[in-house]
């Protein structure tokens, strides 16, 4: 009993430490990728295909958010971080490799007749200028605008698209994920709501902005301009093994495995 | 086993007392380290631009969270309304109307009520009051109503199981005096029974409000969680729990903090309920 209350005050203390955003210190030989939740699931994708070809190198991907990926490459407790938003002020030091670009989709219920929104018309809907569906040509009933909490990576990216400098406003929904706003938008036909294009399915409707549809080939040619890149970073020029991880990623093979994914293939670095 | 058997006894309530005490410790490291995240922020910002601030951005430098307080007691005053009278009259059923057969099979089929996960309670809201509102009633559905009712029915076995207690303490001499003295059973029961039980039945109500402000994650699923305060009953809102369950998952630096901070209040609020509805069964049972 004593050796499980021992237990537990050990587990507790870890939590406590794991919460204060301590990723552990970089040991040899073993790489570790923390940061966007956005990123996160194509990562582990990504790194189960790359250990399969390079045991000796375990990749351990985390989460954390953003921001607390930025701060811990900054930081040097991770190998690389990962940031779903673009870098600011001191944190443009840091090298930034965009590994791939994914667009936000602004989504409506399938019964939901309209097909096309300016992004202005998009950005007083979520400023609260635009409050009913009769504005827009359609019934008259209140739209019910769906965003994602503040801190999301998915809302920095929104914000900074579509929003500019106009506040969202605070009568407007708000959902803790990406599958979250699509269940929302899914069930209410009144509802509309902005999620990663990777996960629309046909419980959804995308809407075409400035006449634009959201797809591979018009985030390619940039046409579509609601787009954020993934962006992997590295304090300084990475090592051997970050760099094997990298150019594993970049290579046919994982951009292959990102586009399956629905995420738009990068060919080559570019800079941020 | 070999030890003398009074040093084994005494090893034993010291052990046990150790771990009476653990759960002191507890308490105590939840405290110290919610007010030791959350109280900074306080003192960076000032107190006043977090708890009577109106708005809530925290990457951008508003911690303001009036409206989120205004709105837990908005849907902690609903839940009552739909649960605290259901509970009653439920309880009082139970102790003075129900014979014994049916107290024994009504009672653990009330405490199993609790023992659902209040994720089970956001589905079905989430997949049937939700829409049903939409559909009838307008709005986005998700809203104070339909949170209310989820919450009323959450804090319905704390309450009955609570009053009801109250009202089986009521010693058997009132009830008997009253009808001797010609009263009808209902006269009884109104006039005698849940007067006497009074301060057990508001101290019920007490812990059923506690209840319905700490509730986080049914919440988040049937609330909307919109920032504003709402201006009517099908109006989303957002409480202090859901903000922190919310937010946390992306929250650095003063964003976090601010949630931390969030907790402090939401700590007071609770302290503050448990301390009046403690006070209030102190009284019932000094009498």
């Amino acid at each position: 009993m004593g050796q499980k209350l021992f237990g537990f005050l050990v587990l507790a203390s870890l939590m406590v430490c794991s919460s204060c955003g301590f990723f552990g210190p970089t040991s040899h030989g073993k790489i570790i990728v923390a940061g966007s939740t956005s990123i996160m699931p194509f990562t582990e994708k990504l790194a189960e295909h790359f250990m399969v070809e390079k045991p000796e190198t375990p990749v351990d991907v985390q989460g954390g958010g953003s921001s607390a990926g930025i701060q811990a490459t900054i930081n040097g407790t991770v190998t690389i971080g990962m940031s779903s938003r673009g870098l600011k002020g001191n944190e443009k030091g840091l090298n930034a490799i965009v590994i791939c670009y994914d667009a936000i989709a602004i989504v409506v219920n399938p019964k939901n007749p309209i097909v096309d929104l300016t992004t202005e018309q998009v950005r007083d809907i979520y400023s609260g200028k635009i409050s009913n569906w009769k504005q827009l040509g359609w019934i008259d009933r209140n739209i019910s605008a769906v965003t994602r909490e503040d801190g999301s990576g998915t809302r920095g990216a929104f914000e900074d698209l579509v929003m500019g400098k106009t506040f969202i406003d605070d009568a407007v929904m708000v959902q803790d994920s990406n599958g979250a706003v699509r269940e929302v938008v899914g069930n209410d036909p009144y509802a509309i709501g902005y999620i990663s294009l990777g996960i629309v399915d046909s419980r959804v409707k995308t809407i075409a902005v400035d006449g634009m549809s959201p797809s591979i080939k018009t985030v390619r040619d940039k046409s579509y301009g609601i787009v954020r890149p993934f962006l992997y970073l590295t304090s300084g020029s990475p090592g051997p093994q970050a760099q094997a991880f990298i150019s594993f990623v970049l290579s046919s093979q994982g951009q292959t495995i990102l586009s399956k994914e629905g995420l738009v293939p990068v060919n080559g670095q570019a800079s941020f | 086993m070999g030890k003398p058997h009074s040093s084994r006894e005494t090893g034993i309530k010291w052990l046990l007392t150790l771990f009476a005490l653990s759960s002191l410790l507890f308490l105590f490291v939840i405290f110290a380290f919610i007010l030791a995240e959350g109280l900074p922020l306080f003192v960076k910002v000032g107190p006043g631009h977090i708890i009577f601030g109106m708005k809530w951005a925290p990457t951008k430098g508003h911690f303001g969270i009036f409206p989120m307080i205004v709105s837990s007691f908005m849907v902690t005053f609903g839940a009552l309304v739909f649960g605290a009278s259901l509970a009653l009259a439920c309880a009082t059923y139970l102790s003075e109307y129900a014979g014994r057969k049916t107290k024994l099979f009504l009672k653990p089929a009330l405490e199993l009520l609790a023992g659902i996960p209040s994720v089970v309670y956001g589905f079905l809201g989430v997949v049937y009051i939700v829409p049903l509102i939409r559909e009838y009633l307008g709005g986005p559905g998700f809203s104070i109503l339909s949170t209310s009712l989820v919450l009323g029915i959450m804090i319905l076995p704390t309450i009955i199981s609570i009053s009801f207690d109250a009202l089986m303490s009521v010693p058997a001499g009132y009830r008997e005096g009253s009808l001797a003295m010609g009263a009808t059973k209902w006269q009884t029961v109104y006039r005698v029974v849940l007067p006497a039980a009074r301060s057990g039945i508001l101290a019920s109500f007490i812990l059923g409000m506690g209840r319905a402000i700490g509730e986080t994650m049914a919440v988040i699923m049937v609330a909307g969680n919109a920032l504003k305060i709402p201006t009517s009953l099908l109006d989303p809102l957002r409480t202090l729990t859901s903000n922190i369950a919310l937010e946390l998952a992306y929250a650095t630096g003063d964003h976090r903090s601010a949630l931390f901070s969030t907790g402090v209040v939401l700590l007071v609020i609770i302290m503050f309920l448990n301390l009046v509805a403690n006070f209030w069964v102190k009284k019932r049972t000094a009498r």
